[in-house]
């Protein structure tokens, strides 16, 4: 393949690269660059657009960074490009690119000429007003789920529309289904409904409300979130944690994955109608988050990861009752799951539904659970080791069929995999500071952090202007990549599967609304 | 077969003696905090400078916490030289009144009032709710959603969660109200027969929550809805919205009905 390969120094998680040394590649080389690695087997983690200080009237007024990261080398590499109102698309050669691309759209007015379905993702009037990539005056009212939906046409097919509000206590969203009595041809899925207007609202901080945007932009990700950032801040301050509180912070992480794991489970138990486990792992859950709420005070881990470290240790007698609580509940946990695997009722309804092919997986760059129950060996702990992760790894759990069952059966190990690491991190606490002092952030830098949360991987930038300040700053929830991997899950199933189907994915709305 | 017997057996029974007995919460749990302006240093306003939401005012030897507003963060607590903000492991604080949740350190504290008389006849046995998150972050959804569990086992109080606004006595909402979801919300309500309550569970639903102020989200339920309960928290403890539910049915009686005596802690 050709040479134009334009890509910044591969750097780790925790790293800082000063902007000027990102390449500034024009858009075809950028393009490419983009397509060529990500067809070489790197993904992309992050692409977004940002606005190029005083060149407000220039016809080059935003600037792309694109962040792909390499899992083979535990590395990211960065690269960039000025667009002015219109760029060729990368959607049609680089699938990865689908979804950033509409949101870049959306953001800034760019229009990426040629992408197969350009709609708005979250609803929202442009961040540039004046400039909007679907010609809508300022102030005209944006109504969200109103957009060109996908349509099959013929006599036998008709359309299911579902929410924004949905049946159970979850968050809102629209699903669009293209059916033929009950098999599904298609679903789109329009969100938005939860877009509160975090990424501005974090321009010019980190100020006193940021953490608590990061605790709360997916509430049932505190800790996922607030670690990602919490690097990324330290990566631009130069600062280093001190490892009882590295420790701490993976406990914290892993609590907050088997809480969610055991919950996921249960739902999806009680989806198929076996009542046992379903109600055995709605009180377990709750186990796991009490055990959160018995460090910090929080069920949610909200209070616990602030830049620098941890703001609550744990004393003898604290650590003794987590691991004796925590053996019996991994221990219940064990017997409550095994009762799914032993049932065929359950594993019948389980196998070969909302399989997601490898090719599609691959394509879509899907991550966490998802990935990894289509086979894929990727997990952030394991590939970009940060923190405690670089003295502790945890085994990847994989699984090869892409089903329900798959995304079902690695939660059940992971499970297994979060509780050993817990406990043995308890057992070997060291001793030590918590928390580091953190000295103010570089300035003209971009740092990229890499968690692996309980959906799978978090990507958060942070760009500094010349004051230190964030310039921009881009969260990227495991759901923005794998909402497309629900929709391709649901094709050919039966209508009847969807809830079984978006339970085994369990995607957060308002993490990706932000 | 067996095995779900046996599982079903070591598992055992798990429902809490609540609300005959007082539950159980972690002692780090933040819960209604106490303000004593008596122990402010002069013209010191660390905490209402700390405070992400403006939830706090100080100074002029006046301390007001509003728990509307209020995170149950730790920026006032670790910013305070003196301890005139702490938190207590108690977990009571819903109201039906909004300017009850101001806490001054002066009045007594002013929880949340049965239903009069009419209301409660309908709805005291058995409550139906319409659950909407309106941008919320789904941590009251959780702890909303847990009630159900076996643990809280929200249906031997008779409230259930029901799918249609129209089998629904009311909405319980979390989140800011979105600009995206106003509509939805407005079309619901009007969906649920009369009469009708509305919950509004968690900081964002109160006041906005850390949104507050954003542009694309309105400032809690009760700017665009009449509410008759309000459960603070960031999000709320369960034990935190059963209470409030069962204070506004009337369903509260002996030691967890009044404020003298404490949840459990461990």
């Amino acid at each position: 393949m050709s040479a134009v390969y334009t890509l910044s120094t591969p750097l780790r998680p925790g790293d800082r690269v000063d902007t000027a040394d990102i390449p500034l590649a024009d858009v075809a080389d950028f393009r490419q660059s983009v397509i060529e690695a990500t067809e070489r087997g790197r993904r992309l983690s992050a692409l977004f657009g940002c606005q190029v200080e005083g060149a407000a009237g220039s016809t080059h007024a935003i600037r792309l960074y694109a962040i792909l990261t390499d899992d083979q080398d535990g590395t990211w590499s960065a690269v960039s490009a000025d667009v002015g109102e219109e760029y060729p698309a990368l959607t049609p050669d680089c699938p990865q690119a689908h979804w950033f691309e509409r949101e870049v759209a959306e953001q800034w007015g760019v229009v990426p000429r040629g992408h197969p379905w350009l709609k708005p993702i979250r609803f929202h009037p442009s961040y540039r007003p004046g400039h909007d990539a679907w010609s809508r005056a300022v102030g005209d009212k944006i109504l969200p789920g109103v957009t060109d939906f996908f349509q099959v046409a013929g006599p036998e097919v008709h359309e299911v529309a579902v929410g924004p509000i949905h049946a159970g206590v979850i968050e809102p969203g629209h699903f669009r289904f293209q059916c033929n009595g009950e098999q599904v041809f298609h679903l789109e899925i329009s969100l938005g409904y939860q877009h509160r207007g975090i990424e501005r609202a974090l321009v010019g901080g980190p100020d006193k409300r940021t953490i608590h945007y990061m605790e709360t932009l997916a509430g049932d990700t505190s800790i996922g979130h607030a670690t990602a950032y919490c690097q990324a801040v330290e990566a631009l301050a130069g600062c280093s944690v001190p490892l009882r509180a590295s420790a701490l912070r993976g406990i914290a992480l892993e609590l907050e994955r088997l809480a969610n794991h055991a919950g996921d489970l249960g739902a999806l138990a009680g989806d198929v109608g076996f009542l046992p486990t379903a109600s055995f792992n709605g009180r377990l859950r709750g186990d796991f988050l009490n055990a959160s709420g018995l460090i910090c005070g929080s069920r949610f881990g909200r209070g616990m990861v602030r830049p620098g470290g941890i703001v609550f240790d744990v004393d003898e007698h604290c650590v003794e009752t987590l691991i004796q609580r925590l053996t019996q509940t991994l221990a219940e946990v064990e017997g409550s799951i095994d009762l799914l695997w032993r049932s065929p009722s359950v594993q019948a309804r389980f196998e070969n539904t909302g399989a997601v092919p490898r090719r599609t997986c691959d394509a879509l760059g899907l991550v966490g659970v998802a990935a990894r129950a289509c086979g894929v060996y990727r997990d952030v702990r394991h590939d970009f080791p940060h923190g405690i992760f670089r003295f502790n790894q945890i085994p990847v759990s994989t699984c090869g069929s892409g089903d329900v069952f798959a995304r079902a059966y690695v939660r059940g190990l992971e499970i297994q995999r979060s509780g050993a690491f817990v406990l043995e991190q308890l057992r070997s606490l060291t001793l030590g500071a918590i928390r580091a002092d953190v000295h103010p952030l570089a300035p003209d830098a971009l740092a990229v952090s890499l968690v692996e949360g309980w959906r799978g991987e978090i990507c958060h930038v942070a760009v500094t202007d010349g004051n230190g300040r964030f310039a921009h700053y881009k969260v990227v929830d495991p759901s923005f990549h794998n909402w497309m991997g629900l929709a391709m899950a649901l094709r050919n199933q039966q209508i009847s599967d969807f809830p079984l189907c978006n339970k085994s994915f369990n995607l957060s709305y308002c993490g990706h609304d932000l | 077969m067996l095995k779900i017997i046996q599982e079903r057996i070591r598992q055992g029974h798990r429902t809490s003696t609540y609300p005959e007995t007082a539950p159980t919460v972690s002692d780090r749990f933040r819960g209604r905090p106490t303000v004593d302006a008596t122990k402010c240093e002069d013209g010191c306003r660390a905490c209402a400078e700390a405070c992400p939401t403006g939830a706090i005012e100080a100074g002029d030897g006046k301390l007001r916490l509003d728990l509307g507003r209020c995170l149950f963060c730790v920026d006032c607590t670790q910013s305070c030289p003196t301890g005139a903000v702490r938190y207590q492991p108690e977990y009571r604080m819903s109201t039906n009144r909004r300017e009850d949740l101001i806490l001054d350190g002066q009045r007594p504290a002013e929880l949340a009032r049965e239903l009069d008389e009419r209301t409660r006849r309908l709805f005291g046995r058995s409550l139906k709710l319409r659950q909407v998150s309106a941008g919320g972050c789904n941590g009251c959804e959780a702890d909303t959603n847990v009630l159900t569990t076996l643990v809280f086992d929200l249906g031997r109080f008779g409230i259930d969660f029901v799918a249609s606004p129209r089998h629904a006595d009311g909405l319980l909402i979390t989140g800011p109200v979105t600009e995206n979801m106003r509509e939805a919300l407005l079309l619901c309500y009007e969906a649920v027969p009369p009469p009708k309550l509305v919950i509004a569970v968690g900081a964002c639903a109160i006041a906005g929550g850390p949104y507050i102020g954003h542009s694309l989200v309105a400032s809690g339920a009760d700017s665009i809805l009449p509410v008759d309960l309000y459960v603070p928290g960031c999000p709320p403890h369960p034990w935190t919205i059963l209470d409030g539910l069962l204070r506004l049915l009337g369903r509260l009686h002996g030691p967890t009905k009044d404020l003298a005596a404490p949840a459990e802690t461990a």
